[in-house]
């Protein structure tokens, strides 16, 4: 009996494919994503929809978390731009200019991925504090960075340094050097030829690269407190309000601003995407 | 023996097969013939048990094997691109089905070497056991996949595309070797292709199969001398395809007369291109226009003109082309050897 | 001299690389810098004796413990995840992939604070967690927790890619010879991804060993018991012990530029079995 049985169990067990293990692996893969990521994040959504409108209301009206919010997207939008820009002078000297210990520096460019954020706060303070390296020679200047809104933004640029050089750098390879030269045979000077051949080639890589070096820096937190100052209404970031509401037991409060900081982020990375695809479309793929 | 009963096999809305029947007997080597999408190379994944079909049977020596797994149906399978185990090399990958064996099925460490070596120099890679896949050339690599699949002994052999990735020099070498070594060693075996001077040149017996479905078993000369389909016709090789109409058992195609065994009605007449023949120019002959003369080698291609404009091409020998003084815009006769006439749409 | 119509003045190569350089410069070099100067501010004797005391220990032993939690659950996370993806067809893979990566665009601090309305005392599950007397939040579970969230895309991102890549076909031919699935993954797929999941994991501890603001959220900052080291930083920084902070922030950043050259190897030396994913 149970010989016949045996290659029946077989039959009705066999799935479309016949490697093995995709309930177990995908069991796995649902049930560590639900219990780690989307249980959390539900809870979260579940406290914010909770909250009354009069809540919402008294966390609006904050004038200190309405600058907070400013603080955090118009830095983070603020650094972001800086690094497209700096990103892609830094990937475009990787790619295009060979010189000595090249290979060094494009390994140093992860730097800010390895180096804890909290090592990274606390240098940059170092270094720009009045009496810091830098500090020291900005002060006379009359340019305060560190405790500043200035300072955040240069903690946000650190942090997002490496987005923009890595997106673009593969692009940059690919860009055939042959449409450089049919650019220049038809009379383009190189500064033409980069702008109008170049660039529109890497753009869709530059957006990426911007867009992630803004999320990153919207929700940065480690690296920028501490040179921030955190003076409430000027150098006072979301998330360090989010922390500050958490310690005085205003779960209402810090779920407010977290779901605040979620929706404009998914919103603005939502922007960015369609303006991806929109771009697609009009190049026809 | 293999035995296949009405297999079906949809991947969503698309019938890879669709109630397919085939016998393949002990020893012989098999082709399945058919464009991309036939469903050729699911059959063949289907008799090595990666793809489960919908519904219908298979047996392999006479047993039902339907739902037996890939482990236990000891089958030989030969991928398109290899598939060896990168990171193993020549010697490992061989040694791999007899490896994985289980307690008292494994053969001892000195036998499977001896194996090995035995396998390697039958597919002449002798000396390159200790190399990695990326270190071989394609048709080495070829011929790791085909020694790692006869390792396991196995009771049939299947190879998909096995000669699809390679130079044309390489891949003609290839062929022959694997004739060789299938008369020597009286395996079953059963190959998928898309090129059908590979499958006539190779097979003992050709499968044409078209959109899921078989459309002639035979051995190459029965398939391309009476193609049952026009499918098959296309499929293989050159072949004129001329309107025509049927009435009493004869069509007439252009100004000639051709038996056809069919019913009544319009219809297409298919002709080979060394069956229309060219002659010096008779009354008692259809007409024709020589409109362009290639000499392709030993053959000379001659495309033909008929009065109400059918064009058709002939292959002819260059020496009958001599003989004529075949060239551009002289008139000639034509007469049909054969032809073979599907009535309907076609 | 022959002028290639796509090489760039000499001025202008060099004026442009000096400016990238200075960039990093500035960005890079001088804040590493300045964490090894200010940890040596009072010499080898100072440095050690700032990194002697018990907290410091505890700290580097949570640390420890934290990441030899997480970064295995992530490998096999990673694992499981990859093969289920690259291995089978389903519907709603892309959203299961996206979802994947969701903790990659979650601000640290709100990864902290969900757990925290999740186990805390006035969270969904905190009042059955008081009265079984078991503790999520201010404690090292909590902060497992906040770092398996944090590192969760690490090693799944790195391994899906490369899994499809390699696609399919290995494996069928391993069972096709004979092999059991178990036996298929450990001597056919694992090693194929082996420097890739290298390359997912160094990157995850990194990450879990560095995480600072998910982590302080939850973790109640008890020294000795629930400070890992880059909260030890923030204490002792805040506490005005400046030689004691930038001395366990170098270890952070030894760490760091000990996964940085390991990275780069493994970029150099196997390329081509690893999926350029940036970071």
């Amino acid at each position: 009996m149970a010989a016949i049985a045996l290659p029946l169990s077989r039959r009705t067990r066999a799935s479309a494919s016949v490697i093995p293990g995709f309930g177990l692996t995908l069991g796995f893969t649902l049930f560590g994503l639900g219990l780690i990521v989307l249980l959390p994040l539900a809870a979260l959504l579940l406290k914010a929809a909770g909250t009354t409108w009069e809540q919402w209301g008294a966390i609006l009206g904050d004038s200190r978390v309405r600058s907070a919010l400013w603080l955090s997207f118009g830095g983070a939008l603020a650094a972001a731009s800086i690094n497209t820009v700096f990103g892609l002078l830094v990937a475009w000297v990787l790619v295009r200019y060979p010189f000595p210990g090249r290979k060094l520096v494009d390994a140093f460019v992860d730097l800010p991925f390895a180096l804890p954020t909290a090592v990274a706060g606390i240098a940059l303070t170092a270094l720009y504090a009045p009496n810091g390296w830098l500090g020291r020679v900005l002060e006379p200047l009359g340019i305060k960075v560190a405790f500043t809104p200035l300072g955040v933004v240069v903690a946000m640029v650190f942090i997002g340094l490496p987005f923009v050089v890595r997106t673009v750098e593969p692009v940059l390879q690919d860009v055939d050097l042959e449409l450089e030269e049919a650019a220049a045979s038809l009379g383009a000077g190189r500064l033409q030829t980069f702008a109008r051949v170049i660039l529109p080639a890497i753009a869709p890589s530059l957006l990426t690269g911007f867009s992630l070096a803004l999320a990153r820096a919207v929700g940065e937190y480690g690296s920028v407190i501490f040179i921030a100052g955190n003076l409430p209404g000027v150098s006072e970031i979301a998330p360090l309000l989010i922390v500050t509401r958490l310690e005085q037991y205003d779960y209402v409060g810090a779920t407010a601003i977290a779901a605040i900081m979620l929706t404009i982020s998914f919103i603005l990375l939502l922007a960015v995407n369609l303006l991806q695809k929109w771009r697609r479309a009009r190049m026809g793929g | 023996m293999i035995e296949v009963e009405a297999v079906s096999k949809h991947f969503g809305d698309f019938a890879a097969l669709d109630r397919v029947s085939l016998r393949v007997s002990q020893g012989k080597l098999v082709a399945l013939l058919g464009p991309s999408g036939s469903g050729k190379t699911t059959l063949l994944r289907i008799l090595a048990g990666l793809e489960q079909p919908d519904s219908g049977r298979i047996r392999l020596g006479g047993v039902d094997a339907t739902g037996l797994g890939t482990r236990d149906r000891r089958v030989g399978f030969v991928f398109q691109h290899y598939a060896l185990f990168r990171h193993m090399s020549v010697a490992e990958n061989v040694a791999f089905g007899l490896k994985v064996r289980k307690g008292a099925d494994r053969p001892p460490k000195t036998e499977i070497a001896r194996r090995v070596e035995e396998l390697l120099s039958l597919v002449q890679l002798g000396g390159l056991a200790g190399r990695y896949p990326s270190q071989l050339s394609g048709g080495q690599r070829q011929r790791v996949a085909l020694a790692r699949a006869l390792a396991v002994e196995p009771r049939l052999l299947l190879l998909d595309e096995p000669f699809g990735a390679l130079d044309a020099q390489v891949r003609k070498d290839l062929r022959r070797w694997l004739r060789n070594l299938h008369d020597e060693m009286g395996l079953t075996g059963v190959f998928v292709t898309h090129d059908q001077e590979e499958a006539m040149e190779v097979a003992d017996e050709v499968v044409v199969m078209n959109k899921g479905r078989i459309e002639q078993i035979g051995t190459p000369a029965d398939i391309y001398d009476s193609p049952a389909s026009p499918f098959v016709y296309r499929f293989l090789g050159n072949v004129n395809t001329v309107p025509c109409s049927v009435s009493g058992g004869t069509a007439r195609v252009g100004g000639l007369h051709v038996g056809a065994s069919s019913m009544d009605g319009g219809g297409t007449a298919f002709v080979r291109p060394h069956d229309v023949e060219i002659l010096e120019l008779s009354p008692d002959l259809p007409q024709a226009t020589i409109r362009q003369v290639m000499v392709l080698g030993p053959l000379v291609r001659v495309e033909l003109a008929l009065p109400d404009g059918t064009v058709l091409e002939s292959e002819v020998t260059r020496e009958h082309k001599e003989n004529l003084a075949l060239r551009r815009g002289q008139e000639v006769s034509v007469f049909l050897r054969k032809a073979k006439v599907f009535v309907g749409e076609v | 001299m022959t002028k290639s119509a796509t090489r760039d003045p000499l001025i202008v190569r060099w004026g442009l690389t000096l400016l990238a350089l200075a960039f990093l410069a500035l960005f890079l070099v001088l804040p590493l810098a300045a964490v090894l100067v200010e940890a040596f501010a009072r010499g080898w004797d100072g440095y050690v004796r700032a990194l002697g005391g018990d907290d410091g220990f505890a700290a580097i032993r949570l640390t420890l413990l934290v990441a030899a939690i997480a970064v295995p659950f992530n490998i096999v996370f990673g694992l499981c995840a990859s093969w289920a993806i690259a291995k089978f067809d389903f519907r709603g893979k892309s959203l299961l992939v996206s979802l994947i990566e969701l903790p990659f665009s979650v601000s640290p601090v709100i990864s902290g604070l969900v757990y925290v309305l999740l186990f805390g005392l006035q969270g969904w599950l905190g009042p059955w967690l008081a009265e079984h007397d078991l503790r999520v939040i201010f404690a090292v579970p909590g902060i497992v927790l906040a770092t398996v969230f944090v590192t969760f895309p690490f090693v799944a991102r790195e391994l899906i890619p490369l899994m499809e890549e390699q696609g399919r076909e290995e494996e069928e031919a391993a069972l096709t010879l004979g092999a059991s699935g178990l036996a298929t993954f450990w001597l056919v797929t694992l090693p194929n991804v082996r420097w890739g999941l290298l390359y997912g994991v160094l990157l995850c501890n990194a990450r879990a060993m560095g995480e600072f603001g998910a982590v302080s959220v939850v973790s109640g900052h008890i020294r000795g018991l629930t400070n890992t080291m880059p909260l030890h930083v923030e204490i002792l920084y805040n506490e005005y012990d400046f030689v004691g902070a930038f001395a366990v922030a170098s270890l952070l950043a030894i760490l760091a530029l000990v996964t940085l050259a390991a990275k780069t190897a493994l970029e150099w030396w196997h390329r081509d079995e690893l999926v350029a994913t940036g970071h």
